[in-house]
């Protein structure tokens, strides 16, 4: 061991959301009125470009049961593929009637959830490779310690799928499935279906970004 | 040189953190997975993150005291919170959403799922919100909350803890984690914070009571900073796009 040491501050460690999560997150679902504006799961504003479309699922437990208490934010690109983010810089004009964000609770009762968004244009990847259409997603939620990061891609993106950086990553390719939407047929909608598993057989991968 | 130029986020390292799997806090053994996280190279999904406006935040925002307040004060010890969010390299964490829940003074929750027998306070809600400013400085008021008991053994208590969130310029920084107060005797017993592996980082989620920053005949005051992940600068190639 070197007794010399570089002087950096270590990351604040993780702690679980805890049940209760959605007292600070998402009042509203607790029945708490506090905040004029409240952050929520509709990513698309009148003058929003791009195809709306909603996605939408449940989380399951090693048992195969529905998470109820999870909370879930998504992250992506405009139509067009900008971040509405000054840490982008591919040099497109982002979107600006959207915010790229959004959050959600699971139904208390059913476990369900869903974000209306729009589908996203493909971002640049690392050393010029496009990546295929995707979304950011986040898990919190009681017996989670750090928050689980995975990304939902979209079954009807065949190529860019198979051309995508990120999931040509995973080694064990039979994993990589678990990470494609299902587009559903809807009558007045774009519907993807996105189920998660925590743990166990079909287990969603998770990435440390 | 020329402009700065950033790359990617330091890699996180495990071991500051729980890990996924631990038995002693129950409902982690279904909800952790099996699998080893798959580590990828960041892109700009992961360097990015959405910016908040100022303009949608109310006046009282920031003060739980006040914010949920109908015909009196809420019951407890008054307090103020204050601090700074800075990256692992020492770098302010400016315009970061940070947002703050937690039970009130009986370590009751306004939740529909807690039946904890403490008492409710109608004048208490129990969650606040707040951008840092230039300097990563972040300051907000409420009442201490209490302790309270929850089933993973059957007379498991939490310390006194105020739960917080953080949005800031990278996706690859959001963090939820809970801080605790400074002397409280069951930080040492609670198989949550037990879950982190090393003393020095448990410790790092103890807010300091700050005695300077007391306001007399009204508020005590702690002292909590956070860090976040840091960016590496570029001099060389730059592979993010």
């Amino acid at each position: 061991m070197n007794n010399w040491n570089i002087q950096e501050m270590k990351e604040t460690p993780s702690q679980t959301g805890g049940p209760y999560v959605h007292i600070g997150l998402l009042p509203k679902q607790a029945n708490i009125d506090v905040f004029a504006y409240n952050y929520d799961n509709n990513l698309v504003q009148d003058k929003t470009e791009g195809q709306p479309i909603r996605i939408e699922g449940q989380v399951f437990d090693g048992l195969g049961l529905p998470m109820r208490d999870v909370l879930l934010e998504i992250w992506q690109a405009d139509a067009s593929g900008a971040y509405p983010s000054t840490a982008d810089i591919q040099g497109k004009q982002a979107d600006p009637y959207f915010a790229g964000w959004g959050r959600t609770g699971a139904d208390f009762k059913t476990g369900f959830w869903h974000f209306n968004t729009i589908k996203p244009g493909q971002v640049k990847g690392r050393k010029g490779v496009l990546q295929a259409p995707h979304i950011a997603l986040i898990i919190f939620a009681r017996g989670i310690n750090v928050g689980l990061n995975t990304r939902i891609y979209f079954d009807d993106e065949i190529q860019a799928n198979q051309e995508d950086p990120v999931l040509n990553s995973i080694e064990w390719a039979t994993r990589r499935q678990t990470l494609i939407a299902k587009r559903e047929n809807h009558e007045n909608e774009i519907v993807y279906r996105f189920d998660i598993y925590i743990q166990g057989e079909h287990e969603t991968v998770f990435f440390d970004i | 040189m020329s402009k700065l130029i950033l790359g990617t986020y330091a890699q996180r390292n495990s071991d500051d953190h729980p890990p996924a799997y631990a038995p002693g806090y129950k409902t982690s053994v279904l909800r952790s997975p099996k699998n080893a996280l798959i580590s990828i190279a960041e892109t700009l999904t992961e360097v990015t993150a959405p910016h908040f406006s100022p303009n949608l935040f109310g006046e009282k925002d920031n003060d739980l005291i006040l914010n949920y307040a109908k015909d009196g004060l809420p019951i407890g010890e008054r307090v103020i919170i204050h601090g700074y969010v800075r990256d692992q390299f020492g770098q302010p964490v400016k315009n970061a959403l940070l947002e703050v829940w937690q039970a009130n003074a009986s370590g009751r929750y306004r939740h529909p799922n807690d039946q904890y027998i403490g008492a409710m306070d109608p004048n208490f809600g129990g969650c606040g919100r707040m951008l840092t400013d230039a300097h990563g400085y972040f300051i907000f008021r409420t009442i201490k909350p209490g302790p309270y008991p929850w089933r993973n053994r059957i007379n498991e208590w939490r310390p006194a803890h105020i739960h917080f969130s953080l949005i800031a310029d990278g996706w690859a920084q959001r963090l939820i984690s809970q801080f605790y107060f400074e002397g409280d005797p069951l930080i040492d017993t609670c198989p949550i914070i037990k879950t982190i592996p090393s003393e020095q980082q448990r410790k790092a989620l103890i807010a300091l009571e700050d005695k300077s920053n007391f306001i007399e005949a009204d508020s005590r005051c702690y002292r909590f900073d956070i860090t976040l992940r840091g960016r590496r600068a570029t001099y060389f190639e730059n592979h993010l796009t």
